[in-house]
């Protein structure tokens, strides 16, 4: 590479568009062993590695590894159990964007309720 | 653009003359009043930019920012602005902002005020929820707070 076009990569970095965002989610899907895991977690709970490794071949780093891909594009999460820590399937993107709508929806059923006092009053 | 995500829609019955709730919404004193921001000798004028300091308990920090659309005098008044900017330490000026419309209709025992806040959408993912970490909690208090206020007066 010449620095004369690195020094253009650096200029002109990827605009952030909705379909990069999805990217990293796609990438890690793109793995026939973290496609299982993330079956097996959306089948609901949260499970230890030790459960998620039971009856398969895998060791249980390699499936730790796994697991952060997953974390990393916002699929799993990892809960602490008294002294366990679990893996569990993360609330899809969408879900998040409508919990956030519903908190702004809150604030304005606030605000309006404001203003009917303001209005009814007298 | 219409998706479930997008647009934010309330409607309320305000039973108070139609005068009365115009000048609550385009007075921007009057706005500032129950909406929680001062806006003391500012006015509301179409192509505008409008600030001035919220004053709601907890969000002190934060700066009100917009532009204001449409004023059409006892039937609509629309204003731009950016969801979720109470992180004074973030630049919001370049992301897209959302509409704000209110709309008055007279009815029998008063006036039906729309309220639709749509284009989220076109926020960033990320910052959504972020706002939705930062937010929540602090307006399930004052829900509650409000709630007993009306209760007993």
């Amino acid at each position: 590479m010449s620095p004369r076009h690195r020094a253009r990569l650096k200029k002109a970095p990827p605009k952030k568009t909705p379909l990069r965002n999805s990217a990293p989610v796609f990438a890690a899907l793109g793995d026939e062993t973290r496609l299982r895991l993330v079956a097996i977690l959306c089948a609901g709970g949260a499970l230890s590695i030790a459960q998620l490794t039971s009856g398969t071949e895998i060791t249980r780093q390699a499936v730790t590894k796994h697991l952060r891909v997953l974390a990393d594009a916002g699929l799993a999460r990892d809960v602490k159990v008294g002294r366990e820590r679990l893996w569990e399937f993360e609330p899809d993107r969408l879900e998040e964007a409508r919990r956030s709508l519903d908190e702004i929806a809150r604030q304005w059923d606030y605000a309006l309720n404001k203003l009917k006092m303001t209005v009814e009053s007298r | 653009m219409d998706s479930s995500t997008d647009r934010i829609e309330r409607e309320i019955l305000l039973k108070a003359p139609r005068s009365r709730v115009w000048r609550a919404l385009s007075n921007a004193e009057e706005f500032g009043a129950w909406f929680g921001v001062a806006l003391k000798g500012k006015t509301f004028a179409a192509g505008e930019r409008v600030r001035g300091q919220v004053t709601y308990p907890g969000y002190e920090h934060v700066v009100f920012d917009v532009l204001i659309v449409k004023v059409e005098p006892e039937r609509l008044l629309s204003l731009r602005w950016h969801p979720y900017a109470v992180d004074p330490s973030i630049d919001y000026s370049k992301e897209p902002t959302t509409l704000v419309e209110f709309e008055l209709k007279e009815v029998d025992d008063g006036v039906l005020l729309r309220v639709v806040e749509s284009g989220f959408d076109g926020i960033p993912p990320s910052r959504r929820l972020e706002a939705f970490r930062m937010n929540s909690g602090g307006w399930d208090q004052q829900m509650k707070n409000i709630e007993k206020h009306v209760s007993t007066t």
